[in-house]
């Protein structure tokens, strides 16, 4: 009796802990509300089949538990039952799986019109990369990081001379606007993570790792790292500011102005 | 071996097997150090693993006070935080719930089983016990080298594991740690071994394969998946030390560490974690494959009743055994491989949930329109199909290639794997310990102490997992030293960072009540007799016990029936043992 | 990990086979008492140690096609210098195959009980091996001379680590050998040596057949191979 009324608390509570508690995902910040729209789905069947289990169980224990002179019914097996049981669960696991591949196929097919964004990765900060006017993005090596090139950004690529580097500083991205960000890592593997836009990816070293958003509204977000990478990993943080279109754009000017200061005498 | 045709053939006399030869001891130490008797092995195999627990158990209070009361305990630095954390995973994964499922119970319950009068290679069998305690030594051995144990995580993800930015990557920790691993699967092997070719070699007379015990299904199964799976972690080990030793270029690229470039080139990171989930994916199944036929056992003996669908609960153990292989990269969306691989690996992946909700669904089914007795063995399954599901079913968000993006790397993940692999399968050891133990020490253990225990252990655990998931799903990745200031954590998530802490220490200091109990009940216990769960398997029908060496005296058993004859219609007693004639009143029904 | 994932198939197949003798569909609450069933192995030891050899070989066979999965895949990025091979390792496989011819023929006489074609066959092939495994450090130091070292290039190192791998499971046989040596030379049971110098056979045999993989993973052409297998596939 006692265990019955305990699985039944226990089912009653992780209920009521799902719908009352604080604790729940932070409000989105891009276009990956489809994300959230499976989770959600997923929550909504494997609740049901934890709520139906343990209740059943909870039922069964009461209904079935030992009394002088019960025996236990004998039957080795049902097929029907079995069959019926499996074919339920399949087509449960296949209204996850299917909308989640849909999502996914978007999710990794990145948009014409996205900007590159260079995310760069190393123990323990993190710096970007901008195109400038020409909107591409110069090679870069790892072999040619230095003191006065932290990003290994090749030099005698043309398209190189006008990148914005911002080391260890914060990003910002105008809003709407869809950013295909190219992660790469110096050191050890990171992970490029914002809560708020349920997007994240790891940087190897050695290749060059992608994800794409849209930030949809303004504010400011920040960035974690999510793959261990030594002892300074939760201080791995970063800042991402998401502007209106006209604030980033006047920002990107005094960027791209500073950046061609401080280039100029290297280039020599 | 030719088919096994149905219907009754009558009894065979038992005394016509030849008493296989046996090393017999003779001394002290060859019966109890350098033991040759799978039974003495399995209590050493049993004793280590529970005591490279203990220390494990430890290591998490430590990290849960970091967590829970952050700044507060001064000597809890980074580094000894991630050391902690990689020493608590390592050595429950492999060091305990491998060793303590394959070769505690694998080694005490395959022989009595199955009828046979011991492992198959028994020289071999007490080798690998001793190459496994070496493996433990030098894993022990890396908390007092110089730099302490690696901090790596217990994924050993390289570059980090190799680079001064992690402890012990350029001292002796990550050395250490390899090498034990090696040593640990040299050992497994050969035990491996015997469970495997004990199971298809020495079974008794009359024991066909459908004849078997669930549980010596789940233990063969998981063999045979470790010694396939294992063999990758042994490469990934082999390659990660050519590359801390000598140089080499397997798994580094060029990179820079600490702002020096590194004399390395065109190696892949992800490579390694190909290798690592290849063994690390099976190993999830290695460890819940054992769980799921041991529990299957428990049910149906408290319940009494057959366990519901035998042969559908076989299929499903094999089909997840196969099945678990190609499944590996589900542990790395987010890891930089082709996006493409997505698609196979999340419908592989949602696939193996079928077979195992199978297994959900008999067990339940055999509870209902059974004869429940919630005895403290019975608690503890019960208590594994509320974890197990609960744990099962997250893993379907983490499997599903997209949902799996914002969860990956965060606390869900750990809520996760601890619910379905880390509580549940101990909560089955548990059971399993209250089960067996009047088999091997003819004691009962104390029913109060046992429940007081179950209670506290299993609330206990699903406070501490349950709310953990919420954490997770708020965005706080896992493996931070200190959550800090997050601008998206209400304050509220460090109280009940606080609060699992506090529930985490009650759970552990409850442990304590379970040792007592191991030890006091050794003399004090109520005396069990030979069965005294009133079982049908050949384990409980031995002539003594605890069993003696050669566990069967004159003649070994024959087997006239399947393991879960209980309550069978018409039958006078509420269970038949496999090796009980069909001479008493067996109904019609029963012979179909 | 494709050369992994069809070891894995062969031995699934092998595996569903085996069970589908097995009864597996067999409703085991409606059989009671013994059930006709093979005869319990007439010499237990024998087809135990048999079998546990195969599932060791299985184990082993993982393992070595887990390393070449490792090749395959880091042979892919572009820094990977092939390792021209020392022309002894052609006289090395020779040596091999001898060996494994002479431990064949050495269980051919252990079945007829021929002694000293037994005592032959076993030293030969143990001289044979010993050849072979000198050889093979006859090769390390020939392309440490050359300048190919460990560190220099992934590949470099993958063919130390390879044959590497494969010589100590040779040097783990030729201890299993020397014991069989020993037993015969103590004139043992017949039925014992016959069992150890078969089991030495079945292990070479299975050491050659991976050499050669080994071999043709090593040289170039199975590196085309590879290339068209990858062209079919995308």
């Amino acid at each position: 009796m006692a265990v019955a009324l305990i699985l039944v608390l226990i089912v009653v509570g992780s209920v009521a802990f799902h719908l009352l508690s604080p604790w729940w995902w932070t409000p989105i910040a891009s276009n990956w509300a489809y994300i959230d729209s499976t989770i959600v789905i997923t929550f909504w069947i494997t609740g049901a089949v934890f709520v139906a289990v343990v209740l059943f169980m909870a039922y069964c224990v009461y209904r079935f538990r030992h009394q002088p002179g019960r025996q236990a019914h004998y039957e080795p097996e049902s097929k029907r039952l079995e069959l019926w049981l499996t074919l339920v669960t399949g087509i449960g696991v296949a209204a996850m799986l299917t909308p989640g591949l849909f999502v996914w196929r978007q999710f990794i097919t990145v948009p014409q019109d996205a900007t590159d964004v260079e995310i760069l990765g190393q123990q323990w900060q993190w710096s970007f990369r901008l195109p400038g006017p020409d909107g591409k993005l110069g090679a870069s090596d790892i072999r040619l990081v230095g003191p006065d090139n932290a990003l290994g950004i090749s030099r005698e690529d043309p398209n190189s001379q006008d990148d914005i580097v911002i080391e260890g500083g914060e990003l910002r991205l105008p809003v709407g606007r869809p950013i295909k960000a190219l992660l790469r890592s110096a050191d050890v593997i990171h992970d490029f993570y914002i809560p708020e836009m349920r997007a994240k990816m790891d940087l190897v070293p050695g290749q060059i790792s992608y994800i794409w958003f849209t930030p949809t509204r303004t504010g400011t977000f920040e960035i974690l790292c999510a793959e261990l990478c030594g002892v300074g990993h939760p201080q791995m943080r970063g800042t991402v500011i998401v502007q209106e279109q006209k604030d980033y754009q006047a920002w990107l000017q005094a960027q791209a102005s500073r950046t061609f200061a401080r280039l100029t005498p290297t280039a020599q | 071996m030719v088919d096994v045709p149905l219907g009754h053939v009558g009894p065979v006399p038992g005394a016509d097997i030849e008493d296989v030869e046996l090393y017999h001891p003779h001394s002290w130490i060859t019966k109890y150090v350098f033991a040759q008797d799978a039974k003495v092995i399995a209590i050493q195999y049993s004793l280590t693993a529970l005591s490279v627990g203990l220390i494990a158990l430890v290591l998490s209070w430590l990290m849960r006070l970091q967590l829970g009361f952050p700044g507060v305990f001064s000597f809890i630095d980074a580094n000894a935080y991630y050391q902690f954390i990689t020493m608590h995973g390592m050595m429950m994964v492999v060091y305990v719930l491998t060793a303590l499922f394959l070769g505690g119970f694998g080694n005490y319950l395959i022989p009595l089983m199955v009828g046979a009068r011991d492992m198959v290679f028994p020289y071999v069998n007490m080798l690998s016990f001793w190459v496994y305690l070496l493996a433990v030594l030098i894993l022990i051995a890396s908390f007092f080298a110089p730099g302490g144990p690696t901090g790596a995580g217990w994924t050993l993800y390289p570059p980090q594991a190799i680079l001064s930015g992690t402890p012990g990557g350029q001292e002796w920790g990550i050395v250490l740690m390899l090498a034990s691993l090696m040593v640990f699967i040299i050992g497994f092997t050969m035990g491996g071994l015997n469970y495997v070719v004990t199971v298809l070699q020495a079974r008794a007379r009359g024991m066909t394969l459908m004849r078997m015990p669930l549980t010596v299904w789940g233990i063969f199964t998981a063999s045979f998946m470790a010694l396939l799976a294992f063999p990758a972690l042994f490469v990934g080990c082999v390659m990660m030390m050519f590359d801390r030793i000598f140089g080499t270029s397997f798994f580094l690229p060029a990179i820079v560490e600490m702002g020096q470039p590194l004399e390395r080139s065109g190696g892949s990171p992800l490579l390694f974690q190909h290798l690592f989930w290849f063994f690390g994916h099976p190993e999830v199944y290695i460890v819940a494959l054992p769980a799921f036929g041991i529990v299957s056992d428990l049910i149906s003996t408290h319940a009494r009743r057959n366990i519901f669908g035998y042969r559908m609960m076989v299929w499903a153990l094999l089909a997840i055994g196969a099945l678990s292989f190609v499944v590996w990269a589900h542990h790395m969306y987010v890891s930089g491989m082709n996006p493409y691989f997505g698609f196979f690996f999340a419908t592989t992946t949602l696939i193996i949930a079928i077979p195992t909700a199978i297994k959900v669904y008999n067990w339940i089914l055999t509870l209902w329109r059974g004869n429940i007795h919630l005895t403290v063995p019975m608690l503890f399954a019960l208590a594994f199909i509320v974890t197990f599901v609960n744990g099962g079913l997250t893993g379907l968000f983490l499997g599903n290639v997209v949902v799996d993006v914002p969860l990956s790397d965060t606390m869900f993940v750990v809520a996760h794997f601890h619910m379905v692999m880390g509580v549940a399968p101990i909560l089955v050891i548990f059971g399993a310990i209250y089960h067996w133990y009047p088999k091997v020490t003819g004691r009962m253990l104390n029913d109060t102490l046992g429940k007081l225990h179950f209670w506290v252990t299993f609330l206990g655990a699903y406070a501490i997992f349950f709310p953990m998931h919420y954490l997770g799903l708020m965005g706080v990745p896992r493996r931070y030293y200190e959550m800090g200031e997050m601008s998206f954590v209400p304050p509220s998530a460090h109280t009940l960072n606080a609060f699992i802490t506090i529930v985490a220490l009650v759970v552990g200091a409850t442990q304590l009540t379970f040792v007592f109990n191991l030890f006091w009940s050794l003399r004090h216990g109520k005396v069990a007799g030979s069965n005294p769960w009133r079982a049908t398997t050949l384990e409980w029908q031995t002539p003594e016990t605890p069993p003696s060496h050669g566990n069967w005296g004159k003649a070994p058993p024959i087997v006239y029936r399947w393991a879960y004859d209980y309550s069978v219609p018409g039958a006078a007693e509420d269970f038949l043992p496999q090796n009980q004639p069909s001479a008493q009143a067996v109904s019609g029904e029963a012979h179909g | 990990m494709g050369s992994s994932l069809i070891f894995l198939a062969a031995l699934l197949a092998i595996g569903i086979w085996w069970l589908s003798r097995q009864g597996l569909m067999s409703k085991p609450w409606l059989e009671q008492g013994v059930v006709a069933e093979a005869p319990f192995p007439r010499d237990f030891t024998s087809s135990a140690a048999r079998m546990g050899l195969g599932v060791f070989l299985a184990v082993v066979g993982s393992l070595f096609a887990l390393l070449i999965s490792a090749y395959a895949i880091r042979m892919q990025v572009s820094d990977w210098r092939d390792v021209p091979l020392p022309k002894v390792l052609w006289l090395n496989t020779g040596m091999l195959i001898l060996s494994s011819a002479a431990l064949q023929s050495a269980w051919n006489a252990a079945r007829k009980a021929e002694e000293d074609a037994l005592m032959v066959g076993l030293f030969a092939a143990g001289v044979a091996a010993l050849a072979f495994l000198s050889g093979q450090l006859l090769a390390w130091r020939q392309l440490t001379a050359d300048g190919y070292f460990l560190t220099s290039n992934a590949a470099n190192a993958f063919f130390y680590m390879l044959t590497g791998i494969h010589g100590l499971h040779l040097l783990g046989g030729l201890v299993a050998l020397s014991r069989t040596i020993a037993l015969a030379w103590r004139g043992a049971q017949p039925e014992r040596v016959r069992l150890s110098v078969g089991l030495c056979a079945t292990y070479w045999h299975f050491l050659l057949i991976v050499w050669f993989i080994l071999l043709s993973v090593l040289t170039a052409w199975v590196g085309i191979a590879l290339d068209i297998c990858r062209q079919l596939l995308t």
